[in-house]
């Protein structure tokens, strides 16, 4: 399974730049927390490396579900025409595969479309009807650097002076109560 | 970068800083996208302002008059699958008549969005983002308007689910694979679907803000919904950029395959005038070039209703114009080439049907496509005229034109006389042709006037990555900026 890595709740320190985050996430990183996020409007180019995170996986996936869409649209095609019922069409023969590259390809992307787009969504949690939003300015004009009281070098007042020492907005806790 | 406040600044055309670009040349510096100095707050305020206000009275006005419209449409769609085919002008020898014109046509329309939102995403055209969500949702409503058109022409419409292969009672007698009308159900539905998930995933961050935003507790739960739970994480973000990589990477050979099978349904029959290879890239490229008309007629009109004169700035107007230029020209660059094929072929029936496209009894549907598409766009290699908005918007008002009358003189032209002049006929419009063709524009625009209302026009979290950080942040940023190693 994947890691909550929001938990029960937490501290996080909220900046106003862009430059801010990431140099704070980049700190963050470096101290080696594990269960910490950064929460921003919209994705910052060069916060995946500040975060130390590596590339995203996604690609593989809509590689593999493309290649099950081609697979499956082969065997819809062939498993019809050639093998359930042949029949003469126009003196054409009974496996016509350039015929059958449109509705290939049509599926290829359909299916490869459809499964990155619903393994992305899960991959992040969703669909949550109640999401444990950190700050609602979030989404508008804030980024966040939140750290989970889950984590194992979580303590309060150390956390809170590591935050601090990043020239933040505000230093901030939140609990989520289930 | 300078902070452009006014439109009036804007000049559309990029700045040379010497010494600073690569191997100590130039570097070229475009204007900013959005004039005005936003901030990210102000950013949302000005974007979600019809999203979480009452609508305007124009608002009402318009819709009123879609709606109207689209009742029209709704009526002679219910009169054609009551009463029948027989309503309609279709006979032998013109066996496709207004179904197919408007088929072809509206899906022509939607190709635009997602070049938009595929294609310039890819070659990182960041003025993209200003028009991006509302061409995206030009291109689900056209193909939506689009899909009613097959159904009504089958006939019986509730005999439509044979086109999809699935078990039944009758052998299973399966679809023919054989067939482009075959290849065009799984093109156009594939479209479809991959349009709405590809709007709808660039939708959610936006929802998101709209949850946030919300005091109102029935927004708040319904765009909370829509939303999905969005929070902004960079370990989504993370797989949420990959993901919109991905759908662009399989949407862009996606839009030419669709237009390209839409082509096949003419192409790989017999008939003179249809037989012909220049088929799919033609068909691809009018999609486009119609597709830009659109965008153009329905931006200049949102900006213009919505105030958003700061986001979609005169600067992404010219830079469509140049697109829809470029795309007229190689229309008529097509139109020229099957003349030439017609002659060179040396086939007298092909050599025919070109003449009597020009010169028989529709020449005037043929001066009409002509002038449209490719003589009426080449105004746009002046600046002044690529600039001044009333004249752009007259000009795609002609563009859709040319362009629904050259899928009339594909279909009817060819159909009309076709080897045996024993067996050549003329086609003319009924009363219900006119109501359904019109009608469909009723049904489009009640569509996207919705879609205007209740969601974010533009994409805002797009437009925030675009501003200079500076800029969005109201402040400057002093920082070590350790993280650009």
């Amino acid at each position: 399974m994947l890691t909550d890595h929001t938990g029960s709740g937490g501290m996080f320190a909220l900046f106003t730049h862009q430059g801010e985050i990431l140099d704070a996430a980049a700190k963050a990183r470096d101290k080696k927390f594990e269960r910490w996020d950064v929460f921003t409007p919209y994705p910052i180019h060069g916060m995946d490396d500040a975060m130390g995170l590596g590339r995203s996986w996604i690609p593989w996936v809509t590689f593999t579900a493309a290649m099950v869409g081609l697979c499956s649209a082969l065997a819809l095609q062939i498993g019809t025409m050639t093998i359930d019922w042949p029949m003469n069409i126009g003196g054409k023969p009974f496996l016509p595969w350039p015929s059958f590259m449109p509705i290939t390809f049509e599926l290829t992307v359909l299916i490869g479309g459809l499964t990155t787009v619903a393994v992305m969504f899960l991959a992040g949690g969703l669909p949550n009807l109640r999401p444990k939003i950190v700050h609602p300015q979030i989404t508008t004009d804030k980024f966040a650097l939140y750290i989970s009281a889950d984590d194992p070098q979580f303590d309060a007042v150390a956390t809170r002076e590591f935050l601090e020492s990043l020239d933040p907005l505000t230093v901030e806790e939140v609990r989520f109560d289930r | 970068m300078a902070t452009i406040t006014k439109q009036g600044e804007l000049t559309g055309r990029s700045t040379y800083i010497d010494g600073e670009g690569p191997l100590g040349g130039p570097r070229i510096q475009r204007e900013a996208l959005t004039t005005g100095g936003k901030t990210y707050a102000q950013v949302d305020e000005d974007i979600l302002y019809h999203t979480e206000h009452f609508p305007t009275k124009l608002w009402w006005l318009a819709f009123a008059i879609s709606a109207t419209v689209a009742g029209v449409f709704v009526t002679s769609a219910a009169l054609l699958f009551t009463t029948g085919m027989g309503t309609q002008g279709i006979n032998s020898p013109v066996g496709w008549g207004v179904d197919i014109i408007n088929f072809v046509f509206w899906i022509g329309i939607g190709h635009a969005g997602t070049l938009i939102s595929a294609i310039l995403y890819l070659f990182r055209q960041t003025w993209r983002t200003a028009i991006a969500r509302s061409a995206e949702a030009m291109t689900i409503f056209a193909v939506a308007t689009a899909g009613t058109f097959p159904l009504i022409h089958v006939g019986r419409v509730w005999f439509a689910y044979w086109l999809i292969p699935i078990p039944n009672g009758r052998g299973p007698l399966w679809v023919n694979f054989n067939s482009p009308l075959a290849w065009d159900v799984f093109a156009i539905s594939t479209y479809g679907t991959i349009s709405i998930v590809f709007w709808y995933v660039g939708l959610v961050p936006d929802l998101a803000i709209v949850r946030d935003r919300a005091k109102n507790k029935w927004r708040k739960l319904i765009y909370g919904i829509l939303s999905l739970g969005w929070r902004g994480s960079n370990r989504h973000w993370r797989h949420y950029e990959s993901t919109y990589l991905m759908l662009a990477g399989l949407s862009t050979p996606l839009v030419f395959s669709v237009h390209t099978i839409v082509s096949f349904d003419f192409a790989t029959s017999i008939l003179p005038g249809w037989h012909a290879t220049i088929f799919p890239p033609y068909f691809v490229i009018g999609a486009i070039f119609s597709g830009f008309g659109m965008v153009l007629t329905l931006s200049i009109i949102l900006r213009k209703v919505f105030h958003l004169e700061d986001y979609i700035t005169v600067n992404h107007i010219e830079s469509m114009t140049k697109i829809v230029m470029l795309t007229g020209m190689l229309v008529g660059f097509a139109y020229s080439t099957e003349f030439f094929m017609a002659w060179y072929s040396g086939s007298e029936f092909e050599g025919f049907a070109f003449m009597n496209r020009a010169f028989g009894p529709y020449w005037w549907s043929y001066a009409i496509m002509f002038s449209c598409n490719a003589f009426i766009p080449q105004l746009f290699w002046f600046k002044k005229i690529r600039r001044n908005l009333y004249v752009v918007f007259v000009i795609s008002l002609f563009v859709n034109l040319g362009m629904w009358f050259e899928r009339y003189v594909i279909i009817v032209t060819s159909l009309h006389r076709d080897f045996l002049p024993g067996s050549w006929g003329m086609y003319t419009m009924k009363p219900i042709d006119w109501a359904i063709t019109l009608g469909s524009f009723g049904w489009f625009m009640s569509m996207f006037l919705l879609f205007a209302r209740a969601l974010p026009t533009i994409s805002n979290f797009e437009v925030k990555m675009a501003l200079p950080p500076d800029e969005g942040a109201g402040k400057v940023y002093k920082g070590g900026g350790h993280h650009a190693d």
